[in-house]
């Protein structure tokens, strides 16, 4: 059982792309489950969203989990949600910010000694699909750190994902995905 | 006509994305709804069909739940295949709707997106509507995933539409917990899931002019209480055999077998939990995991809960020693719902089996497999003194001191 963990603000589009994931992962023919905790859904409430990938059926409908993987996609929210909750020795925390690995971990002492990554999905996703909606380039980022797919492959299944966007929307979601694989520290 | 869509053998849909999908596929006529969260993606996904050109019907946007129903009932009794979906407030707006459809013998499809009732105000899922709706003389069939949420409307509307039953259908599953859950689905073609239900056969349709009927005429004491005998009658007898036979007829369709009665590892369990909606599934894995060390345990959930499947209940629990009853839903003022249905069913079968009664996960408080497993611990020390050996009713998940009573 693989498990994550999504920090975001409501309308950053980490239940989109928690959904976008699984979709992608069951084409493989692994059993995913993709849910959130929606609280009272104000756009900017911080909120969390959550994968589980497994090979047998997914039985376990509990909202706790020890994640596997953090992915922490606005910038502040390392400093104001409890992000690190029910972390495992081997978690590994991927995080939006405009700082270095090292910057980061300074100004956010919990990180210390785990295995950290950094990328500007904000950025990244401002300069691509014009808008600061972080989560496809987060799933470049998590594709590239944990190596769960070859980018070809999983490119291909987010266009599908994608489908009902415009062409230049997708296009751009494309490239973002590709900047993030390739910019994550 | 319209069109059809391609899906893919497994997509991965949530729980009203999947409801959403059934009413497409089987081409009801009419939806008139009044949306509210969590149900509200279900009517919206039927209007988006509609309005692409997937389903010939009607969309009725109404002013409220009451209207929605009340719509329904209309459409209903004109001769449609009719459904529409609600959660909580907007189910309780319903109610008296709800006795009106059932006591004129329409077979409306509702979707319930089970979700708490205030005050405190709050979005989240519980069984608290689901209860409600209990003695309204409604079928009641329940969802514990996304795939449940899907099939279970194929078998709703066939059930339901069946001249011998013609009873409104409601399908229930957990507010977010399955309705915002994205799992994967094994889906029907167009074809099959349409051809699965069939056509609608109308039956004293008030569109048919040449046989003009009247439909929810005032009766008073003279034949009131035989027509609700007749609906009684109905529910209590024409309903489980027709369940059965749409389960084993789906069963050959798709591979997917439903029970009135899920069991889990209960062929030699000596203790059992029992309850309804996703807990059923997480109680099956933590059941698995106390069978690798050696602990008799099992779980049965309700599938069909009205009817009551009391002979089915009582056939599946004849060897067990403790029952735990598992209610996510406050009773105010007695012990849950499951507890006194389990109780009135063994009450008259062999089985004395020592029976408590936990309220949990109101609200959508988490109920995790640790609190599963704290239940079989009072449920084992239950078995070996053979008698209760805590308080009858237990609130588990609560903060603040433990909450007990009798």
């Amino acid at each position: 059982m693989l498990e994550i963990r999504w920090h975001s603000r409501a309308g950053q589009g980490a239940v989109t792309g928690a959904k976008g994931l699984a979709d992608v992962v069951s084409t493989t023919g692994k059993h995913v489950q993709a849910f959130a905790f929606y609280g009272s859904a104000k756009r900017g409430a911080a909120m969390t969203a959550y994968n589980r990938v497994d090979d047998k059926v997914i039985m376990n409908h509990e909202k706790f989990m020890a994640p596997d993987y953090v992915l922490v996609i606005d910038p502040a929210l390392v400093y104001v949600a409890d992000f690190t909750a029910f972390e495992k020795p081997d978690t590994v925390y991927i995080i939006t910010t405009h700082l270095t690995t090292e910057e980061l971990i300074a100004s956010q002492p919990k990180l210390e000694g785990k295995k950290v990554h950094t990328v500007d999905c904000i950025k990244i996703s401002q300069e691509t699909i014009g808008k600061a909606i972080p989560n496809t380039p987060m799933l470049g980022a998590l594709m590239k750190v944990s190596g769960m797919y070859e980018m070809d492959f999983f490119k291909e299944n987010m266009i599908r994902v994608l489908k009902k966007l415009p062409q230049k929307i997708i296009d751009a979601n494309m490239i973002a995905i590709q900047r993030a694989y390739d910019e994550v520290k | 006509m319209a069109d059809t869509m391609e899906l893919r053998d497994i997509e991965v849909w949530d729980g009203n994305m999947a409801a959403a999908q059934a009413l497409r596929q089987v081409q009801v006529d009419v939806v008139a709804a009044y949306p509210i969260t969590p149900s509200t993606p279900i009517v919206e996904g039927y209007a988006t069909y509609k309005a692409n050109g997937y389903v010939d019907g009607e969309f009725v946007m109404v002013e409220s739940e009451h209207a929605a129903m009340s719509g329904c009932i209309g459409a209903s009794a004109a001769g449609g295949r009719v459904a529409t979906a609600t959660s909580s407030p907007g189910f309780a707006l319903m109610v008296e709707t709800l006795y009106s459809a059932s006591g004129m013998r329409l077979p409306i499809i509702l979707n319930v997106v089970n979700r708490a009732i205030g005050a405190p105000l709050n979005v989240n899922g519980d069984h608290s509507d689901m209860y409600m709706g209990r003695d309204s003389g409604w079928i009641q069939l329940d969802a514990y995933n996304p795939q449940h949420a899907y099939d279970l409307n194929f078998i709703a509307f066939k059930v339901a539409e069946d001249h011998d039953v013609r009873l409104p259908a409601m399908v229930h599953q957990d507010g977010f917990m399955t309705s915002h859950t994205a799992q994967g689905v094994h889906t029907l073609t167009d074809e099959a899931a349409y051809g699965f239900v069939g056509e609608f056969q109308p039956m004293n349709d008030m569109l048919d002019l040449d046989h003009p009927v009247t439909h929810g005429v005032q009766t008073e004491e003279d034949w009131h209480f035989e027509h609700k005998a007749r609906q009684q009658h109905a529910l209590m007898t024409a309903v489980i055999p027709k369940i059965e036979a749409a389960f084993a007829e789906f069963e050959k369709l798709s591979g997917r077998k439903y029970n009135l009665v899920e069991t889990h590892q209960m062929e030699d369990a000596e203790m059992v939990v029992i309850c309804m909606g996703t807990s059923v599934e997480t109680a099956m894995e933590v059941v698995d995991e106390l069978r690798a060390q050696g602990i008799k345990a099992g779980v049965v959930g309700i599938r069909v809960f009205r009817p009551w499947p009391l002979e089915q209940l009582a056939e599946v629990l004849k060897n067990v020693k403790a029952i735990g009853t598992l209610d996510r839903s406050s009773p105010h003022g007695t012990v849950g719902m499951l507890y006194n249905e389990i109780a009135g069913t063994l009450f008259n079968c062999d089985t004395k089996a020592v029976l408590n009664n936990y309220i949990y996960g109101l609200g959508g408080r988490d109920l995790t497999k640790a609190h599963v497993v704290g239940i079989f611990n009072d449920l084992k020390a239950n078995v070996d003194a053979g008698k209760l050996t805590t308080p009858l009713q237990q609130y588990i998940g609560l903060r603040g001191p433990k909450l007990s009573f009798f």
